[in-house]
């Protein structure tokens, strides 16, 4: 039983890893650096809760979080691939944009400044006990969404563009792609996919709160090179972050480590999978890179 | 003259280079239109967004920029807290500036910042009350400085090392080390029901309106002298000394430089070290010079805008100040506007500068390459 609801909890918490770091994948591997990844979470949770509130149905929630995505994926694209920007710094001013844009519109719509008022979920007040994550469907399109990458990226002709303009955009350029477009549509599918990761944590918690997706962003990043940029073991990453997570929460009456500790795992693993303690990780060959 | 104009940011020095302007006149001007033209045009950007974005919420922006103004530069409290918010911006933003002149994207400066704070106010409590501050400071403001040492040369070896990317490196370290300062505060050093330490019992600098009464209730302090020192120590050291040519040296060409005999890997060390201290000494405005404890999470964010204070600054030390300045406006400005619109909207505003220059960095080179190739001027 304590098995089964450890396994539940560290599932529900993999969500917005699984989301994010799917999301990521896609652009790393097209050669963008997605440091952005917190601030498209923090957007879909606010356009997720902006729609949820004023239509009433979760699912408008989440066609707004998909197009607040969509929305702050372009300007990424926009400011990396048009304008050649630095990518770091477009992704850090991304991130700020949007945790000050989601406090200005807070306060705008909500007259708020750390919440909104409550919203629809999925999962509703009557669902409750241990299955109760599985009434959302967006626990089974985070699930979903990890496999739907892997495939997209392994198994067909885009997936293939999307390599080729990571690693080589010359030879990509010599065979006939697109470069910029394939790249303009990386970025803006990881905005969609990061996105839903924060429309998830919205409608899960019932409402949108000041800067709530608290480096779950960064946390997905640290995932994908944990997992050397391949779909399936950024996944399993995830997972791995999410479970250590859970253990916390499950293990917070007995105080056996700092809570603290706990949170550092991810970045403390990702720092040395990069220095090759265990096996290189290696990023896409043009991954930075303006062109 | 080349030596003077600013340096690419790292990941545009991939990208294809533009000749150098040949010395002279015009390469003079055109490094210096390069310079100032991408804080300009985002200056621009900023303020119309920033318009939108008070129409938005039914004010006039005439009287919102007229508030921001005269609650910032228009009394002696406003500009107290204007020097105090630049003080740390100059420190972080030297720090991140230092780093990008050797190639090297320095994201750990809130980290830094973090240790360096925690250092100075440990060295403070361990000294004996009633040392001299004469010994007592100088102490706390080395330790400052070793504390974001410290941390900033774990991504420089890594890199020097294992190759592991310092933006990585550098973001994961901000979680570690808050989260590892969070924990020994927490459980360790605070006075019960905060989460700061005790007070330090010697080493604390006088605020400005101790010996000038107008700036009464700022917590602008002596500190600032320090920051404005280590600015000129900066630009000392990238100018006039050969360590200081080697780092530059090998930001603008690390290949190019270990063929000429520069030890790369010990010069990002050497950078990621010395760009650490800097963000470290940032944390003696806070705790010498403001709160004399150790408070968690006093950062708030300014190792993160020292990226943007580099930026705009355009990585050089006097850029670095002024752009201080700016964006310590900027953050004071949101508190006397708030009574119009909410202060939220220079978050706005800071996101929008660095979005804009990032964007114009590299599109006023292109421009400015294609009019000389064009004989305009």
């Amino acid at each position: 039983m304590i098995v089964l609801a450890f396994l539940i909890q560290t599932l529900r918490i993999s969500i917005p890893y699984l989301f994010a770091a799917s999301g990521g994948v896609i652009a790393e591997r097209a050669g963008v650096v997605s440091l952005t990844l917190e601030g498209f979470m923090l957007t879909g949770a606010f356009t997720a809760t902006l729609g949820a509130y004023y239509s009433g149905d979760p699912w408008v929630g989440v066609l707004c979080g998909v197009a607040g995505g969509l929305l702050a994926g372009t300007l990424h694209a926009i400011a990396s691939i048009r304008y050649r920007a630095d990518q770091i710094v477009v992704g850090i001013a991304v991130n700020l944009l949007a945790v000050g844009i989601t406090r200005f519109f807070l306060r705008l719509f909500f007259e708020s400044s750390s919440n909104s008022p409550r919203i629809p979920g999925f999962a509703g007040e009557e669902t409750s006990g241990l299955f109760a994550p599985f009434a959302d469907p967006l626990v089974w399109l985070g699930l979903l969404a990890i496999p739907a990458v892997a495939f997209l990226i392994g198994r067909t002709p885009f997936g293939l563009r999307v390599r080729a303009v990571g690693e080589h955009p010359e030879a990509a350029t010599t065979v006939g792609v697109n470069v910029p477009r394939v790249r303009y549509a990386a970025v803006i599918l990881s905005g969609v996919l990061a996105s839903l990761g924060g429309v998830y944590l919205a409608l899960d918690q019932h409402q949108f709160t000041d800067q709530m997706t608290a480096g779950r962003g960064f946390i997905a990043l640290a995932a994908i090179i944990f997992g050397r940029w391949d779909p399936a073991r950024a996944g399993i990453a995830c997972l791995l972050f999410a479970a250590a997570e859970s253990l916390q929460i499950q293990l917070q009456t007995v105080q056996a480590i700092p809570s603290q500790f706990v949170s550092m795992i991810p970045y403390v693993l990702t720092i040395v999978a990069l220095a090759g303690v265990v096996g290189r990780a290696v990023p896409p060959a043009a991954l930075g890179k303006a062109d | 003259m080349s030596t003077s104009a600013t340096p690419l940011p790292p990941a545009a020095s991939a990208a294809p280079q533009p000749p150098r302007p040949v010395a002279g006149q015009r390469g003079m001007r055109s490094a210096l239109e390069e310079a100032l033209l991408p804080p300009l045009v985002a200056l621009l950007i900023a303020l119309v967004v920033g318009d939108i974005l008070i129409l938005t919420f039914g004010e006039s922006p005439r009287q919102v920029y007229r508030l921001l103004i005269e609650g910032t530069w228009g009394n002696p409290y406003g500009l107290g807290q204007v020097l105090f918010k630049a003080t740390t911006l100059i420190f972080t933003g030297l720090a991140v500036s230092l780093g990008l002149r050797a190639g090297l994207f320095n994201i750990g400066a809130e980290s830094q910042l973090a240790a360096g704070g925690f250092a100075a106010a440990v060295a403070g409590l361990t000294l004996a009350a009633g040392t001299p501050a004469i010994i007592a400071i100088p102490l706390c403001i080395l330790a400052a400085a070793a504390g974001g040492a410290a941390v900033g040369a774990i991504p420089g070896v890594l890199k020097a090392r294992f190759g592991a990317h310092e933006v990585i490196v550098t973001i994961m370290l901000n979680f570690i080390v808050l989260a590892f300062l969070n924990w020994i505060v927490a459980a360790r050093m605070a006075v019960p029901e905060t989460l700061h330490t005790a007070e330090m019992r010697a080493g604390t600098v006088p605020r400005l309106a101790d010996s000038m009464g107008a700036f009464h209730g700022s917590a602008a302090n002596w500190t600032i002298l320090v920051a404005l020192a280590a600015a000129g120590l900066v630009w000392w050291y990238l100018e006039r000394t050969r360590a200081g040519y080697e780092l530059r040296a090998v930001g603008l060409q690390p290949d190019a430089a270990e063929y000429g005999g520069v030890r790369v890997g010990g010069v990002w060390i050497r950078a990621m070290m010395f760009a650490g201290a800097l963000a470290g000494l940032g944390g003696i405005n806070q705790v010498l010079g403001y709160k004399h404890y150790y408070e968690d999470a006093f950062t708030g964010g300014a190792g993160f805008l020292g990226i943007a204070v580099a930026l705009v600054g355009r990585n050089h030390p006097l850029g670095v100040v002024l752009a201080a300045l700016f964006f310590a406006t900027l953050s004071q400005g949101g508190l006397a506007i708030h009574a119009l619109v909410p202060k939220q909207m220079v978050e706005v505003l800071q996101g929008i500068v660095i979005l804009a220059v990032a964007t114009s960095v590299p599109e006023v080179r292109r421009l400015l390459r294609e009019s000389a190739a064009r004989g305009v001027r």
